[in-house]
């Protein structure tokens, strides 16, 4: 077991420095998960405009896992369709299982990989990745009505 | 200190965990097994298993005369005055789960207060949130003092002949505090109120007497005890047990079933509905008995030095914060290691083969108190050693290292 196949230096740069963290005055969509095996809890906000997430933030309470995992996931999803947010998200699901991912010309997410050697720890990173599931979905009913 | 050879009794112990020697630090999750209930659950399967209260056959007979052997001993255990008020349960949480599903209702009504406190595991505050909620009445707490402790003060004070009920936890699973429930117990009998007392941290590590205590009702678990999952235990006084109304209905239980009316077994059958846990329950009295032949004045010394001696040397390692009273009563260490979250540490200390507890405990409302959102926590049980602390203290100091340079 090698600390350094999970803790790379990408992951701790984005729990040093987290991108994106905070959140928004308005009424961007919100959405709140906890881990309640735990104690690890995230409010990811999206703005949504016209089918694009136009921007992102996060704000929570977690590990260096879960809190990078957010910070990488609301910096590729920024700019991206909904339909592409949902398929890095289900590229990050692959990565988990320790398949091929591919994230476009977003490569720090490929850091998390190590992850998958470490199975408790999958699911701190997988909290932001399924509250932007949960995001998507909200969204998709929005627009349906 | 008992001897360190007694791990030798323990075959899980002996194996490495990411190269290293396994030091398991998690016996307040849950207790590892040493051979003799390892081999009596085996021969129980090997040689006995059969239904009980209902074979005429040989087996049927060993079955009863197996898991009935069990009750008595528990009931020796904890000093109960009888048999008739041990049930059998899976565990702590459905134990405290029959109080608060039938006594509870029984007993409170709108306007009528429920008293526990902010340190209780979600087993012995949910139930007790959810009758407040249904039945209309109060939930009122007990104010933590700022080492985590309740004073008899603030019990006296909290505690009203409005209170129906009070809950608490013998030992927390988080603080490492004891509580003083005897005297808990008398305030709440001078209010006209009942304990439910949750032995599930202290029933392992101390002698327990709940006549001595005087609680109405007490919950307790094998398998944090050296038994088995899925096998714990009820006491209450055996006159607040007959006015309660079965929680689970069908075989065992019944004395006799007409097509609109059915009768109940007397106590403890008529809360052991179904096939009742017979392994689990022979493996509990294989564990009662190691915990004897060892002694539980012996377990809870060995367990106070350890704590001790883990007191001593986390509190050498600059940023990490212990929380709960320092002399602590119990083999239970929670800390935090400076801004390092608490799973972090885990993995670290795993990377070592030391495994530790991180998250919120199943205590969110304590952690709030706390105003943290998890925390590490070390536990020890006769089977460990100074050497398993030393082990701790250098995995942290690693972590420490790691992540400061990591983060630095």
């Amino acid at each position: 077991m090698n600390l350094d196949d999970l803790y790379r230096r990408v992951i701790m740069d984005h729990y040093k420095n987290p991108r994106n963290r905070g959140s928004f005055e308005d009424d961007a969509l919100k959405i709140e998960l906890n881990n309640p095996t735990c104690g690890d809890r995230i409010t990811l906000q999206l703005k949504v405009e016209d089918g694009i997430v136009k921007d992102a933030r996060y704000s929570g309470e977690g590990c260096s896992i879960s809190m990078s995992s957010a910070s990488m996931m609301t910096e590729a999803v920024k700019g991206q369709s909904l339909e592409r947010a949902l398929e890095l998200a289900d590229s990050f699901s692959s990565l988990m299982k320790g398949e091929d991912a591919d994230f476009g010309d977003y490569e720090d997410i490929e850091a998390l990989s190590g992850v998958n050697k470490f199975p408790a720890r999958i699911k701190c990173a997988t909290l932001a990745w399924n509250a932007l599931r949960k995001g998507i979905e909200t969204e998709e009913e929005h627009q349906q009505h | 200190m008992i001897n360190s050879s007694i791990r030798d009794q323990f075959p899980i112990l002996n194996q490495k965990i990411n190269g290293h020697p396994l030091v398991y630090l998690d016996s307040a999750a849950t207790s590892q097994k040493p051979r003799q209930v390892i081999e009596a659950v085996k021969a129980y399967y090997e040689w006995d298993n059969s239904n009980v209260h209902r074979g005429v056959h040989t087996l049927g007979s060993r079955a009863t005369d197996a898991y009935e052997g069990a009750r008595e001993k528990v009931a020796k255990f904890i000093n109960a005055r009888s048999v008739k008020e041990i049930i059998f349960t899976r565990g702590t949480t459905t134990a405290l789960n029959i109080v608060a599903s039938s006594y509870g209702p029984a007993a409170v009504g709108e306007g009528d207060e429920i008293v526990i406190t902010q340190m209780e595991h979600h087993s012995n505050f949910i139930p007790w949130q959810q009758l407040a909620k249904r039945t209309g009445a109060t939930l009122k707490f007990i104010p933590l003092q700022q080492d985590g402790t309740v004073t008899l003060e603030d019990a006296e004070a909290t505690i009203t002949d409005k209170t129906k009920i009070v809950a608490i936890a013998y030992v927390s699973n988080v603080m490492g505090v004891t509580n003083p429930v005897k005297e808990l117990a008398a305030i709440a009998h001078r209010n006209g109120a009942v304990i439910v007392v949750d032995g599930a941290q202290s029933t392992p590590h101390m002698k327990v007497d709940v006549r001595d205590l005087d609680c109405d009702f007490y919950a307790f678990s094998g398998h944090k005890m050296l038994a088995p999952t899925g096998i714990g235990a009820l006491y209450g006084k055996k006159a607040l047990l007959e006015a309660m109304e079965p929680v689970e209905f069908g075989g065992e239980m019944i004395d006799d079933v007409g097509l609109f009316e059915s009768t109940w077994k007397e106590l403890p059958w008529k809360f052991e509905g179904g096939t009742p846990i017979i392994a689990g329950a022979v493996g509990l009295g294989a564990a009662i008995d190691f915990l004897q032949e060892v002694g539980l004045d012996n377990i809870h010394r060995h367990e106070m030095q350890l704590a001790a001696y883990a007191e001593q040397k986390l509190s050498e390692i600059s940023d990490l914060s212990i929380y709960g009273p320092r002399n602590r009563q119990v083999g239970v260490v929670t800390f935090n290691l400076g801004d390092v979250h608490p799973h972090d540490v885990a993995t670290v200390l795993d990377a070592e083969g030391i495994a530790v507890r991180a998250g919120h405990h199943c205590c969110q409302p304590l952690m709030r108190w706390l105003q943290v959102s998890s925390t590490a926590r070390a536990s020890f049980y006769l089977y460990n050693t100074e050497e398993d602390v030393d082990a701790l203290v250098k995995g942290l100091i690693k972590a420490k290292e790691y992540f400061s340079y990591e983060l630095g």
